[in-house]
């Protein structure tokens, strides 16, 4: 079963209905407990990094996620909670993979960044990618960004290459929405849930 | 940089599609959740439906088709029409939605597109625009386009994006249904001073217009209705060509 992380994110319906699509059993929660009986974690996320950090810490799930071995993975905004601070906010998140979240602020640049962007992945690309074709598009609505990392897994350029995916250990994070990226989201689901 | 969106737009009215479209293989060509999912196929990079439903019922009848809708697609999807209140956005966003466009109820009450880019985030709020081209600029009407206001169209677009919104959907009534062309000095002007992603609605009729509105006009995406539903421009070939004119598309 998969738990997925209820704090009031505006995206989880459509998660719901990818993992539906893809005949996984799910539950959506906000308690320990349940959490530790699911053997992956979905981090959704679309709001605002201050108050979903907030939501999180208020239900204990904060310091559950920090600790957990069970693959996680954050979605959009889920992604950027799960490092050390995002600028939306001032706000001091999960820090389980080190990065910086910062505000798209280039002049004469659209924000947010919204649509379809092509993704390139490392030489040796994550079990997440597994199958998906290179320069791949996914769907991105965010107007803050992850700059590149180490733990980079996936890339994409909007003014300047920024993060599209980040793992560390059993984190993984994508920037862009699967749950809205048509096929590859998909696949990008199904990688998630068999090989991760 | 995103790729240029194409985007089909649904009129429906209590679930179904109400201009009438000829896609003689469909079970049911007023069901708008097939046709949606029809789109979907067909590479649509995202979809825009227009509720012009009026029944007491609404908010329900809405919130059961999009929740339809959403486990059907899996693409972005904007929802528009009649959505006043932050309980109305919340209920279509929490049945898969992933923006409201807003029109009549931000001109009445600018102060609300600030109220719902706050709540649910700027990317989920857009402001629609319509316009129509007088002697002395674009003049904004509300209501469908029925009534005329006092506001001036590229002052309302920038003041829309001032207050929040995360994106322009911009109508030019005197281009819609003509299938001329969109108003690309509309566009020109909207997308050097608007720094959020800008729409273009009304005009579209060719291949070429799509072309010179990505190209000329420096619009994000391209709306259309008439030409799809009507099957004179298979959203497949639209794409194909448009990337044989070395425009980035999915």
């Amino acid at each position: 079963m998969i738990g997925i992380i209820d704090y009031g994110a505006g995206n989880v319906a459509s998660v719901t209905y990818s993992l539906e699509r893809l005949h996984q059993k799910f539950v959506i929660t906000n308690d320990v407990k349940i959490l530790e009986q699911c053997e992956r974690i979905i981090f959704p996320g679309v709001g605002y990094a201050k108050s979903a950090m907030e939501a999180i810490d208020r239900e204990g799930v904060g310091s559950y996620l920090q600790s957990t071995s069970k693959p996680v993975l954050g979605i959009c905004l889920g992604m950027q909670l799960l490092g050390e601070y995002s600028d939306e906010g001032d706000t001091t998140c999960l820090g389980v993979i080190p990065f910086h979240c910062k505000k798209f602020n280039q002049s004469g640049l659209k924000v947010p960044n919204m649509g379809w962007c092509r993704i390139h992945t490392n030489e040796e690309s994550s079990p997440l990618f597994a199958g998906i074709p290179r320069g791949a598009y996914f769907y991105f609505a965010h107007s803050f960004f992850v700059p590149v990392t180490e733990n980079s897994i996936a890339f994409s350029e909007h003014g300047s290459i920024f993060t599209a995916a980040v793992q560390k250990n059993n984190y993984y994070g994508v920037q862009f929405h699967p749950e809205k990226s048509a096929e590859v989201g998909e696949a990008l689901l199904r990688n998630f849930i068999e090989i991760c | 940089m995103p790729a240029k969106r194409i985007i089909p737009c649904l009129d429906v009215k209590d679930g179904r599609v109400v201009k009438g479209t000829n896609f003689i293989n469909l079970k049911d060509a007023g069901d708008a959740v097939e046709l949606a999912a029809l789109y979907s196929g067909q590479g649509a990079d995202e979809l825009v439906f227009l509720d012009i439903s009026a029944s007491a019922e609404r908010r329900k009848t809405l919130r059961d088709f999009v929740e339809k809708t959403a486990r059907v697609i899996s693409i972005p999807f904007t929802v528009g029409g009649g959505i006043s209140t932050l309980a109305d956005i919340e209920s279509v966003l929490r049945a898969g939605a992933d923006k409201v466009s807003l029109n009549t109820s931000i001109v009445q009450n600018p102060e609300f597109i600030t109220e719902a880019s706050r709540q649910f985030g700027s990317q989920a709020i857009v402001a629609a625009v319509d316009v129509l081209q007088s002697a002395s600029g674009y003049e904004v009407y509300i209501r469908g386009g029925r009534d005329k206001t006092e506001l001036e169209g590229i002052a309302w677009c920038k003041r829309c994006e001032e207050l929040g919104a995360g994106e322009l959907l911009v109508t030019a009534m005197h281009c819609d249904g003509t299938r001329n062309g969109y108003d690309i000095n509309l566009l020109k002007i909207l997308s050097n001073e608007c720094s959020v992603p800008v729409i273009a609605s009304g005009g579209a009729g060719s291949v070429n217009d799509f072309v010179v509105a990505f190209n000329e006009g420096n619009a994000d995406a391209c709306l259309a209705a008439g030409i799809f539903h009507y099957g004179d421009i298979p959203l497949p070939a639209l794409k194909n060509e448009l990337k044989l004119q070395g425009i980035e598309i999915r």
